[in-house]
């Protein structure tokens, strides 16, 4: 079966630094993978590349191959089109200076759905999704960017499923979030799990370990090893993977 | 008698240094109120000395003998129409410009200079203009000095100002709301229109209005590329509201003031000021229609 995403001997350059070199990595359909490591290490670049933002940061340079279902990403016939089929939720959160229902709304309207009917029912199921239904539902006309952080992250995550993304990266997506709704959103992804497949970058190595089936440890732009979470957290091959997921060092 | 030793004290060294920070508040305060004082002076003077030649009929009648007898009528219109014309021109270039370098153009060595160039040209004395357009529209182009190529060679002075107030004003907006819309698969224009020009407007309309302001004093570039001192135009009905022609000379505030001032015999001091007042007014209303549309829009800003 093709992986759902492979990233084949990639490298990354910003200028002449070195982010990323020669990640070679696979992700099955339906699955989580996690991706740990310090900070810096090149694991949000690993996601930018996913969907192609990465050609928004001027002097970034690609070398090697990412696939999305088979196929070459930067072979696709509309990089639109392979950024809608990617939800993309970012550390800091960003609501956009426009109601809640509009954040949410704002992707299904550029692809032409305006239908309110149609709408009211994604936005209410991108919401409920991200765990900010019950906050919001009474004032869906507040504007995004008066949400707290947290709720702001959470808005986030609605606008990043509103388009049923088959895969959905989430960048250390709980730093704003209070460790109870942590706790709800991780069960939503859980369940998410069976639409779509998820890459989740964590500074949370017990994130990691609830959640994902594989784990990848990248440090200092380097894939360490990757694996199946049990065998990673219990038996990993190098030394230095034991002592970060154990907390050790990092 | 041994003193009490109070532990909030100041000692010598902050007492020296509270000193000086007296000392200094005074002087950026006499800075202050020296730029203030030719500011009242000069428009206070004009008040009182224009105020009694200000009337419904100064404002109406067409002005005769070179502007001694007679009214503001002509010049004032002409001066609206040269805006606004100018305003046509220079409001698409500059703010479609100011798009393409803020959000299309890459961060290379041509952006760059284009940039430079831009800067560069605000700063360029007005009469260079002036000159500019005099040879590019006039001489090369055989064109007659003529309201539309005044209103084309302010147009061509007041672009940087148009540009760098436009992509000043998008560059405000955060780069993470792009990011986010690029993200859901947004297209760059989809993204400007969505998100971009609905947050920056209230920038852009201020640098409109800068241009309006510029363009309705200017006096240089239109004296040699089609305003006159003084012409004969149509009094009576509609054709008192469309006086002048695209392609001939015209009238305007700025250059009917400038030749009352020296060159007309006979003026009354009063008409002279009551000149300057109305130009004087014109601008003032022209910046504070400025500041309370960017007080209101900035009221409904989203973050």
């Amino acid at each position: 079966m093709t992986p759902h995403i492979e990233f084949r001997n990639l490298s990354v350059f910003y200028g002449g630094k070195r982010a990323l070199d020669r990640i070679s990595l696979s992700v099955r359909r339906n699955t989580i993978l996690g991706i740990v490591g310090p900070a810096n290490s090149g694991k949000t670049t690993l996601l930018k590349t996913i969907n192609r933002t990465i050609e928004f940061i001027s002097g970034a340079k690609v070398e090697g191959d990412v696939f999305v279902d088979g196929e070459e990403v930067r072979a696709v016939e509309s990089v639109y089109a392979l950024r809608r089929r990617i939800g993309m939720v970012f550390p800091l959160p960003v609501g956009l200076p426009m109601s809640v229902y509009d954040n949410v709304a704002y992707a299904p309207r550029r692809m032409g759905i305006h239908g309110r009917a149609e709408l009211d029912v994604i936005v209410e199921q991108c919401l409920r999704d991200s765990v900010l239904w019950d906050e919001v539902k009474d004032r869906l006309d507040l504007l995004g960017t008066r949400l707290s952080g947290g709720q702001q992250q959470r808005l986030t995550l609605a606008r990043a499923l509103s388009l049923s993304p088959e895969i959905l990266c989430l960048d250390e997506f709980s730093i704003a979030i209070d460790p109870v709704t942590t706790m709800k959103i991780e069960e939503v992804l859980m369940r998410l799990r069976e639409r779509m497949t998820i890459v989740l970058v964590t500074n949370l190595t017990q994130q990691a370990r609830r959640m994902a089936d594989h784990v990848a440890f990248i440090n200092a732009s380097e894939l360490v090893e990757w694996g199946e979470t049990g065998q990673m957290f219990s038996a990993p091959v190098r030394e230095i993977t034991g002592r970060y997921l154990n907390g050790e060092f990092g | 008698m041994r003193e009490m030793s109070n532990p909030f004290a100041p000692t010598a060294y902050e007492r020296r240094k509270a000193r000086t920070a007296r000392v200094m508040e005074y002087v950026f305060l006499a800075m202050g109120i020296a730029l203030i004082i030719p500011m009242l002076l000069i428009i206070g003077v004009i008040v009182v000395k224009g105020w009694p030649a200000l009337s419904w009929e100064y404002l109406t009648a067409n002005p005769m003998r070179g502007g001694a007898v007679g009214g503001i009528w002509g010049p004032l219109i002409g001066t609206f129409y040269l805006t606004v014309l100018c305003l046509l021109i220079v409001a698409p270039v500059g703010i479609l410009a100011g798009i393409y370098l803020n959000e299309y153009a890459p961060d290379n060595r041509l952006t760059r200079a284009i940039m430079i160039a831009v800067t560069s040209l605000a700063g360029v004395p007005s009469i260079v203009h002036a000159l500019f357009g005099l040879g590019a529209f006039v001489a090369a182009m055989h064109l007659n000095k003529s309201l539309l190529v005044a209103a084309a060679t302010l147009a061509v002075m007041t672009l940087p100002v148009m540009i760098t107030s436009t992509r000043e004003a998008l560059a405000a907006v955060p780069r993470n709301f792009r990011e986010a819309c690029w993200n859901l698969g947004a297209t760059r224009w989809q993204t400007i229109r969505t998100i971009v020009l609905p947050n920056s407007i209230s920038g852009i309309l201020t640098g409109v209005i800068l241009v309006v302001a510029r363009a309705a004093g200017e006096t240089a570039p239109i004296m040699l590329t089609g305003a006159v001192a003084s012409m004969w135009v149509e009094d009576e009905g509609w054709a008192k509201f469309t006086p002048y022609r695209l392609d001939e000379q015209f009238m305007a505030m700025a250059m009917h003031l400038n030749s009352i001032a020296r060159d007309v015999p006979g003026m009354p001091e009063s008409m002279k000021f009551g000149s300057a007042l109305v130009l004087l007014l014109l601008i003032l209303t022209i910046n504070s229609a400025a500041v309370a549309l960017r007080l209101y829009l900035r009221r409904r800003k989203r973050w």
